[in-house]
């Protein structure tokens, strides 16, 4: 039986991270996992990350991943993939199952970094071929090039409903519907923002009756549900429709925790390992790294992972304790700021009126899924000058600054607290370059010029969609909601490296729909 | 239905086609992608029939834990054809209960 | 130690629900009324639930319908999920052949 300093379970975000750190102070790590393939949940993810530089902001999830694993190499980490921990015991020795074997193996630590696994709801028919997870939907599309079907119906509003329905969008299906039967839609703004003004109807409030359809689904029935979850008759609504996609939460996948004895609590949020801010569990050498300690985001993840991998790193004696304090008070400062704002674990289930600026929150988003024309502009990123500007439609408090950093002319400023809401300064003048479009994660900032011809303004906004549209292309506009508006013409399309794929639209509508245009649908052409 | 080009990520990553059986039929694939991914190209939706009320099932989860997308492959039952990789000549069958003839 | 002490409590009558016949273990096929008429029956826990009906103890190893029947049972009994203890998880974490489970330890021999 093969012995080795530290033992991790699970490659992904938290787990690489964990071996990284170890490995990088001496130990011998291995990392197993189950998978074919390293990285968990990271390299589905093709949208760009929130938060700061440091925390690897409007970088996109899948290239956050192929760093990390080269890291890994580097650092002379061992993952062994299809490898399956079959059981960790309270003297950390752990079965895997690799190939047609059972392999015994000893740890002098182990840091259990196993993830998360999707919630379920279930429904009338939910059993048909083509009720899938929101992750097997990511699964099909990003990593083996497969449309999960032609038209989906999502349910759940959390970011992970909102991120794959968009996703679904740019890997060409169409999303007919967005059902949550909470009253308020559960991400972040931005994400629902982005998905509404493609024209996806939000039903806030609602369920699923049926799931239609004798081999596989062909259509799906939702209902308007009050506040005792009973359904209001009258208020069904059918959709056909080819796929329906769950995204209704995760819960930690803690049960190799659980096996080991170590003290579990279960919370709302699934049962989770209690652990101190190291991640060690009560068995001491054993410690939680990332959704399995509790569901947060894999940028969280990361650092927990190497706070675990350090922490197992002075256990294990190959570093000091002051090592150890001054190295974990960094990383914990910067996972707290990822903990701030709105959606912070402490406002869970908290009914937020005011931003931390003291502006009402836009309670259309959170209903509907956009923002009303009357309320946005309240938000201090929308402001009427003349010549080429910023329009910063970002309206909630979450830690994210990459706008500040982008522009060149320090045009937009957030400051220290990274939650803070982004404000335009009024000294600076833009140069249209659209950097800030093109680096906002939630693709909430455009640029405008409200008077570009007499009579028309132009809009400039982040485009992610195949068939891009050309220069001449005649359309209409969108506005937040998804409604048609007006009659459009592109006059331009910028696509630069730096932009990552994230492509500049620019659009001439009629003067009057300045502050309302905000999507195109290019009309050249079958859709 | 196949993405030939994806506004992130590209065209996808070259492929040799191989040929493989599905409940007899001659059916084409991508060599190295699951069985149930060259299934969803070819426009199948059902990978078996339950044991105990024959209600069709195929992919919920797509990452080999719910255990739905099992089907008999080369003679052998239940295997996850989700993250089972896609080999020249595979014979692939529903599969009813757990075996692949039907009830 | 079981949350639920008293195997006294009274849950009254076993009423027929709607959505009784929906599946809730997809790998066994248990429907929501089995569940709920095994807790009438004196399964009050988890594990009890797991071994009367055989939830859990399909392919997917209650990876699926973990969560649903603990939210299932707490219901029947009137108490919040939390307040049920968690099912017993052993080794194997997943299926694994019985052909495998004999080649444990090979390298030793």
């Amino acid at each position: 039986m093969k012995r080795y300093d530290l033992i991790i379970i699970g490659a992904g975000p938290a787990g690489l991270s964990a071996g990284i750190e170890a490995a990088k102070r001496g130990l011998e790590v291995i990392v197993f996992d189950e998978n074919a393939k390293p990285g968990g949940q990271l390299f589905k993810q093709i949208h760009k990350f929130f938060g700061s530089k440091e925390h690897k902001a409007k970088i996109r999830g899948f290239k956050i991943g192929e760093e990390l694993l080269k890291e890994a190499n580097d650092c002379g980490v061992r993952v062994e993939l299809n490898a399956i921990v079959i059981g960790l015991y309270l003297d950390k020795e752990v079965t895997v199952k690799i190939g047609d074997e059972i392999k015994h193996y000893k740890g002098d630590a182990v840091i259990v970094a196993t993830g998360a696994t999707e919630n379920m709801v279930p429904f009338d028919g939910w059993t048909l071929p083509g009720v899938i997870g929101a992750g097997a939907a990511q699964t099909m599309m990003n990593l083996h090039s497969i449309k999960p079907g032609k038209r989906v119906l999502m349910l759940g509003s959390g970011n992970v409903g909102l991120v794959v329905s968009f996703q679904l969008m740019q890997a060409g299906c169409e999303v007919v519907a967005l059902v949550d039967a909470a009253p308020k839609v559960g991400g972040y703004g931005v994400h629902a923002s982005k998905v509404s003004r493609c024209g996806v109807p939000f039903y806030l409030s609602h369920t699923i009756i049926k799931a239609e359809g004798e081999e596989c689904v062909t259509g799906v029935t939702i209902g308007e549900v009050d506040t005792s979850w009973k359904i209001v008759p009258g208020t069904e609504k059918h959709f056909n429709i080819d796929t329906i996609c769950l995204a209704v939460g995760l819960s930690p996948m803690s049960q190799l925790l659980s096996m080991t004895g170590c003290k579990m609590k279960d919370t709302p949020g699934g049962y989770v390992p209690e652990c101190d801010e190291t991640g060690a569990t009560s068995v001491p050498g054993i410690y939680g790294a990332g959704d399995v300690s509790g569901i947060e985001e894999a940028s969280s993840a990361m650092i927990e992972g190497r706070i675990s991998g350090i922490a197992a790193a002075e256990y294990l004696g190959f570093i000091t304790k002051v090592e150890l304090n001054e190295k974990i008070e960094e990383l914990e400062e910067a996972l707290q700021s990822l903990r701030e704002g709105m959606f912070a674990p402490e406002n869970r289930g908290k009914v937020l009126e005011k931003t931390d600026e003291g502006i009402d929150v836009s309670s259309n988003l959170l209903e509907m899924g956009y923002v009303d024309e009357l309320e946005i502009g309240r938000f201090p990123g929308i402001r009427r000058v003349s010549g080429v500007h910023p329009a910063i439609e970002c309206t909630q408090n979450i830690p994210c600054n990459p706008c500040e950093d982008a522009c060149p002319r320090k045009c937009i400023k957030i400051g220290d607290k990274i939650t803070s809401l982004p404000v335009i300064n009024p000294d600076r003048d833009c140069s249209g370059c659209g950097m800030c479009v093109a680096s906002c994660p939630g693709q909430a900032i455009f640029l405008v010029n409200e008077e570009y011809e007499p009579g028309f303004a132009a809009i400039t906004m982040p485009y992610e969609f195949l068939p891009l549209p050309v220069p001449g292309d005649q359309g209409r506009a969108l506005d937040r909601s998804g409604k048609e508006v007006c009659m459009a013409e592109i006059i331009e399309i910028k696509s630069l490296a730096a932009f990552d794929h994230t492509h500049l639209l620019t659009m001439k509508v009629p003067g009057d729909m300045v502050m309302k245009a905000r999507f195109f649908r290019n009309m050249e052409g079958a859709q | 239905m196949r993405i030939e080009e994806h506004p992130i990520l590209g065209k996808p990553e070259e492929k040799r086609t191989i040929e493989f059986t599905y409940d007899g039929k001659t059916l084409a694939g991508l060599e190295g992608e699951p069985i149930a991914m060259a299934l969803e190209a070819a426009g199948v939706m059902i990978h078996r029939y339950t044991k105990k009320y024959h209600q069709p099932r195929g992919v919920f989860c797509a990452i080999g834990r719910c255990t739905d997308c099992v089907m008999v492959v080369d003679g052998k039952p239940n295997v996850r054809t989700c993250i089972t990789p896609l080999e020249g000549g595979m014979k692939v069958q529903t599969q009813y209960g757990v075996s692949a003839k039907a009830q | 130690m079981s949350k639920i002490k008293d195997r006294l409590i009274n849950l009254g009558e076993f009423v027929l629900q709607p959505d009784d016949d929906m599946i809730i273990c997809r790998c066994e096929e248990v429907t929501k009324g089995e569940v709920r008429k095994a807790v009438h029956d004196g399964m009050f826990t988890l594990t009890e639930i797991r071994r009367y009906t055989r939830t859990g103890m399909g392919l997917c190893q209650g990876q699926t319908c973990g969560r649903l029947i603990k939210g299932i049972v707490a219901r029947e009994l009137g108490v919040a999920p939390i307040e049920l203890e968690a099912a017993v998880v052993r080794s194997p974490m997943r299926p694994i052949e019985m052909k495998v489970l004999g080649n444990e330890g090979k390298e030793a021999r």
